[in-house]
């Protein structure tokens, strides 16, 4: 569980948060939507503490995540997994070299330990064939695949995506927010998702924050987006035509 | 950014980059990565431009030494001179800066645009120490060994430039290399290299560390990272000869 108590942020005269809060829960896919510049990956970041919030907490269980040291941060590090916007694979590394980063650096384990842990993370994703390849010689869809391996490697008790599915064909996203959404409730982590899907949305909303320039717009579930009256959320969710259509025939 | 602003953070920067490793194996395997990449990598160049400007400098000295007055073996010295008091030194420093400077500052540049540098943080990796002090390292262990293979390449390459423009015989031009030999120009100028190595690494890992954008702004940052690494070599010439020289 990852809550937010009134979290603002601005970079200069720019405000992109203002005054979030919620509570995002364990063993469900958390979505953070809106429109692109609405401060998703700013909120994302600054909830795993890339960027420093201006005020607000951030509490990872009962953990103050805010105020805490440089030590203990580092240790709940170790307990999140991230996937980048584009997949941010370490592109010097082939992809099983990449999934076994996170060991190397913070396991025991011992070599063959390693090995087999890399095989069944790569195996969970579906990556059969490229553990030599290299992250520039395999498809979006697979880079995103092997960054969810490398995440969820060290069994992470959080789980992070940004915009898993940007740049992929509509049949690649939906494996993607199915698989993660799979491995949330396999290891009951805590994920937060951006995207501004609406396939994704429907697929895998089970609690969602929208976000409108900055401010919390509205908080709820996918079968509750449907009908509701928040005008902003309306045109965010009905901005595209099939949308307009299928909203129609209901 | 203003001046005194990049000083500041380049220093905080320093700070960082300067911090205990988080696993000393692969610390030591990165280590050893970069020494082939930074080092053995610019064999090449290195081995070209000096054997060139060995030969120049041995037919320049040649062909202005018109004063019969003049012995035949001050080729062999001056060739010798020219190389290890500043060509192997600073020029070199200079080429590598481009070299090795345009490459690094990319790479990280573009490790940073593509979040790969996030990817580090959020695993609790010092990015900055991760990445950068490796290749400090790596240069500053090596460099010195490209800066004798310079001194000895370029020699070489005078004095065949010699015997094969038949300015002056092989005895006289291996005389000339040999006599009046400073041990002390040969540490100043060590001295110097390692300072080159230090700029030549850290100056355009700060540039690529900040880099926020696009392709388009990795590739200034890495324009930007070759001036500046340059400019600081030769200001950095200039101290230490004063200091060191004086
Ligand atoms: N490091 C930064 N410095 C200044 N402004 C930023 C920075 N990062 C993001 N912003 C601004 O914050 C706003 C929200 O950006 P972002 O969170 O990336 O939006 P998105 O919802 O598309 O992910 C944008 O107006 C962006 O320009
Ligand atoms: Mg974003």
């Amino acid at each position: 569980m990852i809550t937010l108590k009134n979290i603002n942020k601005s970079f200069g005269e720019l405000d992109v948060l203002n005054d979030i809060s919620i509570q995002f829960e364990a063993g469900k896919t958390n979505l953070i939507i809106g429109q692109s510049g609405s401060g998703k990956t700013v909120l994302l970041k600054s909830i795993i503490g890339l960027l420093d919030v201006d005020t607000g907490y951030i509490y990872y269980d009962d953990r103050d995540f805010t105020n805490m040291n440089f030590k203990d941060k580092k240790e709940i590090r170790k307990e999140m997994g991230m996937v980048f916007q584009g997949g941010a694979l370490f592109d010097s590394l082939s992809v099983e070299e990449n999934v076994k980063f996170p060991l190397d650096m913070f396991s025991a384990m011992s070599e063959d330990e390693k090995k087999e842990r890399v095989s069944f993370c790569l195996d969970r994703v579906d990556i059969k064939k490229a553990h030599k390849l290299y992250p520039a010689e395999i498809s979006g869809g697979m880079q995103k695949r092997v960054a969810i391996a490398r995440a969820i490697a060290l069994n992470p008790r959080y789980l992070f995506c940004d915009e898993p599915n940007s740049g992929l064909d509509p049949v690649t996203a939906i494996v993607i927010d199915q698989l993660i959404q799979e491995i949330t409730k396999e290891y009951n982590m805590t994920t937060i998702i951006n995207t501004h899907d609406m396939n994704s949305v429907m697929e895998i909303g089970e609690k969602i924050l929208f976000i409108n320039k900055g401010v919390k717009a509205w908080e709820g579930c996918s079968d509750e987006i449907f009908d509701t009256e928040n005008q902003a959320l309306n045109n965010f969710v009905f901005a595209s035509n099939l949308f307009k259509k299928i909203k129609s025939k209901l | 950014m203003s001046f005194f602003e990049n000083i500041g953070q380049y220093i905080l920067f320093l700070k960082r980059v300067v911090s205990k490793p988080e696993k000393g194996r692969v610390f030591f395997a990165q280590i050893i990565k970069e020494i082939y990449k930074l080092g053995v990598n610019s064999v090449g160049i290195v081995v070209i431009i000096s054997v060139f400007m060995g030969a120049v400098i041995s037919l320049q000295t040649a062909y202005n030494l018109v004063n019969p007055l003049l012995p035949d073996y001050l080729v062999g010295y001056t060739t010798r001179e020219s190389m290890i008091l500043e060509f192997s030194s600073t020029i070199v420093g200079l080429i590598l800066a481009g070299k090795v400077g345009s490459n690094i500052a990319s790479e990280i540049g573009s490790m940073r645009v593509t979040e790969q540098i996030d990817a580090l943080e959020i695993m609790g990796i010092n990015s900055a120490s991760y990445l950068i002090f490796p290749k400090i390292i790596a240069a500053v262990f090596i460099n010195p060994f490209l800066y004798v293979l310079s001194v000895f390449v370029g020699i070489t390459g005078g004095l065949m430039a010699s015997y094969m423009a038949g300015t002056v015989s092989v005895p006289d031009f291996i005389y000339g290399v040999q006599v009046d030999l400073i041990p002390y120009y040969i540490i100043y100028s060590l001295i110097k290299t390692l300072v080159f190595a230090f700029i030549i690494t850290s100056v355009p890992s700060f540039y690529g560390y900040y880099v926020s954008g696009g392709a388009l702004e990795v590739g200034k940052a890495s324009t930007k990272a070759v001036v500046n690494s340059s400019i600081l070599i030769l200001l950095a010439n200039l101290i230490l000869t004063q200091l060191l020289l004086k």
